[in-house]
């Protein structure tokens, strides 16, 4: 603990993937906290020139996660931040050869890295829901104790099985680190720029032909929320993170004035390893899986450990939504006027009916 | 002259059906602009009730002519775990005795039904399941259903009791490992026991092709008097004669602690297992001809 300091608040922040948008959020948010001496920004790329005036108050330091041994321990850090995860590979970057290496063997390095570091008393890993697989005999609700029963086809779930389970072996290796596993559902929100909502962005959205699934969304400030409780409390586990309630897609869809094109599910699956073959579009087995199996998680485990409650998935979505009002197809209001325009006719053609005779 | 309920401007023929458009149009943008609520499993109460439960209303109330007895064992509010015998080749008794109970029980509570997986494996079926309030037959699922006070039902003979032979009719099968029995228990649910008369004469099964049945991946491959010969007509049941009755609650709440002991569990089982079958018996005497009035 450090003299003097607010019980469970750091001194040294070191947060890893500073260089995307979640990276740069987390870092601008705890450098805004007094709370935290030092908020020290790593990432093998230099940040792109979109978050140089967030970062502004963020030490940032260009470096590998294989060599962060010797930083962590001469810094004197006491706190990671693990999010440098890569969720679709990136055809510019390497495709999913570098996304595997970015995930798992950078995730390994910095865990090793972690585990010399003396001073070190916690450590926050970024995960997903991903991590419950998809399965046909899955339960409607994930708990945090339920285990996958299928490994999941997408290179991201997989990726996020590996990764916990490195997480699982450095608590047994440093149980003196409080080590907090979050599990977020998708991200949304009215800035962020996923995978989804680049998805409920199209006009016309791609659906897997008769499956529609529940999906679960976190807005993306409530993610921010969430995680610098972790840096700035004391709350070791691992934590389902999404907005409580739940959208099936057809619905999030229609909410969101798309149209939906049913495609036959092996079709997809063929599509989806076609356009990443060919090198653009960012949609893999892991959406494909999700749009088959949906995934849903109980979060009353967050809401009594961190005594917050984030925003509702329907609520989250409707803030997408508003700042994605330009695609819409078939928006509220034109259908409220088609309603509007059926009953006034059908009221012209009686009145005209009554009035012959 | 003029009662207090009545409008002040009496309806003109054509209101009614004003009234209907205006109806129908207003679900339609409501469901167009997806205005509405499901819940984490997958539930739709608006689209089951405006769509589903008609469909099966005509089914289980001009076309098999259901008598439900024994409502008031059913509980007004709070868990309930309905237990009741399967049958009749394609699972139609699960959706008959969930519009009859949500139909004719005072409170119209809705029947959550457990189905098994093969049910969530195939498109679309697995969805108009989950949107009428079905979900995994899995303990996780079942204990957060009844720990959410609601009224859950299981067949536990599951592909056993729907696949069997006509000649094998109303003869309980083997009730699997008894996980709706330690549900229960753990949630401190009473356990209704329900006879489902009528299930077995839709589509009598003559044989079984197991062959084409393991060609198909499907547990049995059946062949009635009318399927597969009669083509898409051998899928209309046969129009026979429902008795449902359900039978007095079995209470679990002093046995919560032994939800893990086997013996407690199958005795449970067995018990909900013989109150079925000697039902069942009585039912059958009540009716003799299978296609009666």
């Amino acid at each position: 603990m450090t003299p003097g300091g607010t019980p469970g608040a750091p001194g040294v922040v070191v947060v890893t993937g500073v260089g995307r948008y979640l990276g740069a959020h987390v870092a601008a948010r705890l450098a805004a906290d007094a709370r935290i001496e030092r908020v020290i920004g790593v990432d093998p790329t230099v940040p792109g020139p979109e978050f140089t005036d967030l970062l502004d108050g963020v030490e940032r330091v260009r470096l590998d996660l294989a060599s962060l041994g010797s930083f962590l321990a001469d810094l004197d850090v006491d706190t990671v931040v693990h999010l440098a995860l890569v969720t679709a590979p990136d055809p510019q970057h390497g495709g999913r050869a570098a996304m595997k290496e970015q995930n798992i063997i950078g995730t390994m390095q910095l865990l090793a890295a972690c585990q010399r570091a003396p001073r070190l008393r916690k450590l926050v890993v970024r995960s997903s829901t991903a991590a419950y697989g998809a399965s046909f005999r899955d339960p409607a609700v994930f708990t945090e104790e339920t285990e996958p029963r299928e490994v999941p086809r997408g290179g991201f779930g997989r990726d996020i099985l590996d990764i916990e389970g490195y997480v699982r072996g450095f608590r047994r290796r440093r149980p003196d680190v409080t080590a907090t596993v979050l599990r977020f559902a998708p991200f949304i929100g009215s800035t962020a720029d996923t995978t989804l909502t680049r998805y409920f962005s199209q006009p016309f959205v791609p659906t897997v032909f008769g499956r529609d699934p529940r999906l679960q969304f976190v807005h993306f400030d409530d993610a921010l929320e969430v995680l610098h409780r972790s840096v700035a409390e004391e709350h070791p586990g691992t934590y389902n993170v999404a907005g409580p309630g739940v959208l099936s897609l057809s619905q999030a869809i229609r909410r969101a004035g798309r149209v939906a094109v049913p495609v036959l599910e092996p079709g997809l699956s063929g599509a989806a390893a076609l356009v990443r073959n060919l090198g653009f579009g960012r949609y893999g087995l892991d959406q494909v899986d999700l749009f088959v199996h949906g995934r849903v998680v109980d979060t009353s485990r967050l809401e009594q450990e961190y005594g917050f409650t984030p925003r509702s998935t329907a609520a989250a979505f409707d803030d997408f939504i508003r700042a994605h009002r330009g695609g819409a197809v078939l928006t509220r209001e034109t259908l409220a006027a088609a309603e509007q325009m059926v009953l006034e006719s059908i009221r012209q053609v009686r009145q005209n009916v009554q009035e012959r005779q | 002259m003029n009662r207090p309920d009545e409008p002040a401007v009496r309806d003109q023929p054509g209101d009614h059906w004003d009234r209907r458009v205006a109806g129908g149009l207003a679900f339609l943008r409501r469901r167009l602009s997806g205005d509405y609520e499901v819940d984490e499993f997958g539930f739709d109460p608006e689209l089951t009730e405006a769509v589903f439960h008609p469909l099966l209303r005509l089914l289980y109330r001009d076309w098999f002519r259901t008598e439900v007895t024994g409502l008031e064992h059913v509980p007004d509010e709070g868990a309930g775990l309905v237990v009741g015998n399967h049958s009749g080749t394609v699972a139609l008794d699960a959706l008959i005795l969930s519009t009859a109970l949500h139909d004719q029980h005072p409170a119209h509570r809705y029947l959550r039904l457990l189905g098994a997986d093969l049910v969530f494996r195939m498109p679309v079926v697995s969805e108009i399941a989950r949107k009428t309030g079905g979900t995994v037959a899995c303990n996780p699922d079942a204990e957060r259903l009844l720990g959410g006070g609601e009224l859950v039902g299981v067949f536990p003979e599951g592909f056993k009791g729907i696949g069997k032979l006509y000649s094998d009719r109303y003869k309980l099968q083997r009730f699997g490992r008894g996980g709706f029995v330690s549900a229960a228990l753990r949630t401190g649910t009473p356990i209704v026991p329900v006879a489902i008369v009528g299930g077995e004469e839709i589509y009598p099964m003559l044989a079984d092709i197991k062959p084409l049945a393991r060609l198909l991946k499907l547990p049995y491959f059946p062949v009635t008097p009318t399927f597969p010969w009669l083509g898409p007509l051998g899928m209309v049941p046969l129009p026979s004669k429902w008795l449902i009755e359900f039978c007095k609650p079995i209470p679990t709440a002093h046995l919560t602690d032994s939800a893990d002991d086997p013996l407690v569990v199958f005795n449970l089982a067995d018990q909900v297992r013989e109150t079925i079958q000697q039902t069942l018996h009585q039912l059958l005497e009540r009716r003799p001809d299978p296609f009666g009035p």
